[in-house]
């Protein structure tokens, strides 16, 4: 059973990590659109595979996030990348298996995935 | 929507845009006396009775000057095809309560779906937002409330961190699991 002080536990934890490690200003950002258009095209499986693929390599200083309307019903699930000093990449007709390797070649090795952005449909 | 967990989803973002810190999703069922009810309840900035209408009915309205939204026609239209029905209530300042009324049976049922992974990924998206989550079924009931995760975990450990994440998401499997007679 999920018990209060397990959570308690996970704060403890959570605590002497924060002490340890600094805000990192670096910080790369992964907004999903999570407008009716983008919920309704599968956007939150999306978000789920971004949030465990991240955990799995431990990635720090990633936060996954939801946006609203990007304006781009057609385009949907879209996914934005943020990393700082870096052109924001958009990303279009995401699917969870597509995220891995977004991850992969651009988040760690930051190489934007081409042929998944906007620019390929247009 | 091929869940009515995305539904609520969408309709809980609409209390996010309102500016809610409390938003309270409730769902109510029972086969035995066969229906499926849904509250989607925010202490948000709320709208006139005129936005009420306007926004169940979009395209009966007078107003031309904004796109029309789709999220509550949608969950709307869900309710509506089982027989049952969609109301909201609101007031300016002080809130809103969507609530949304389903005949379970009927062949028109759109499947409630992952609602816990709805909830906790309102409850990733929004960090600094309280959500109470309370779900029965014939068998039981059980109720997350991040009011008291907060009391637990203290200001400096939000509620998006991936271990408090990964704790929400055990317990509300373990608790759905009861509630639907499983383990
Ligand atoms: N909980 C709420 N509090 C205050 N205003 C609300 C609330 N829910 C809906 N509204 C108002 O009703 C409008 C219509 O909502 P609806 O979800 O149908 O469409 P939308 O959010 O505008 O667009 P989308 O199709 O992306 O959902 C909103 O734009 C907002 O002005
Ligand atoms: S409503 Fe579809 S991208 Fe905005
Ligand atoms: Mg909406």
């Amino acid at each position: 059973m999920k018990s209060l002080a397990e959570l308690q536990a996970i704060r403890d934890k959570a605590k002497l990590e924060l002490n340890m490690r600094h805000e990192n200003p670096d910080a790369i950002r992964v907004l999903v659109g999570m407008a009716t258009c983008g919920i309704a095209a599968g956007a939150r499986p999306v978000l789920n595979a971004f949030t465990e693929e991240v955990a799995k390599r431990n990635l720090q200083d990633v936060t996954i996030t939801q946006t609203g309307c990007i304006g781009i019903c057609q385009f949907e699930p879209v996914v934005e990348i943020e990393i700082p000093g870096e052109d924001k990449v958009t990303y279009v007709k995401m699917t969870p298996e597509k995220v891995a390797k977004v991850v992969n070649d651009h988040i760690v090795n930051r190489n934007v995935v081409t042929e998944y952005t906007i620019g390929a449909y247009k | 929507m091929r869940e009515l967990s995305l539904n609520v989803m969408d309709i809980a973002q609409n209390s996010v845009t309102a500016n809610a810190s409390l938003i309270t999703i409730t769902v109510n069922e029972s086969d035995k006396d066969d229906f499926l009810d849904i509250f989607i309840e925010d202490n948000g900035k709320g709208m006139t009775k005129e936005q009420v209408q306007s926004v169940i009915d979009p395209f009966f309205t007078t107003r031309k000057t904004r796109k029309v939204g789709l999220g509550i026609p949608l969950f709307k239209m869900a309710a509506e095809q089982t027989g049952g029905y969609l109301t909201i209530e609101s007031q300016v300042g002080i809130g809103t309560k969507v609530h949304a009324h389903f005949v379970k049976s009927s062949v028109d049922m759109t499947p409630l779906g992952d609602i816990n992974s709805t909830v906790k990924i309102l409850i990733q998206c929004n960090p600094c937002l309280d959500f109470v989550f309370n779900h029965s079924t014939d068998i039981g009931e059980f109720t997350l409330d991040t009011r008291e995760l907060r009391e637990v975990l203290g200001e400096d450990v939000p509620l998006s961190t991936p271990d408090v994440l990964e704790w929400i998401g055990g317990f509300l499997e373990e608790q759905s699991d009861i509630i639907y007679g499983g383990a």
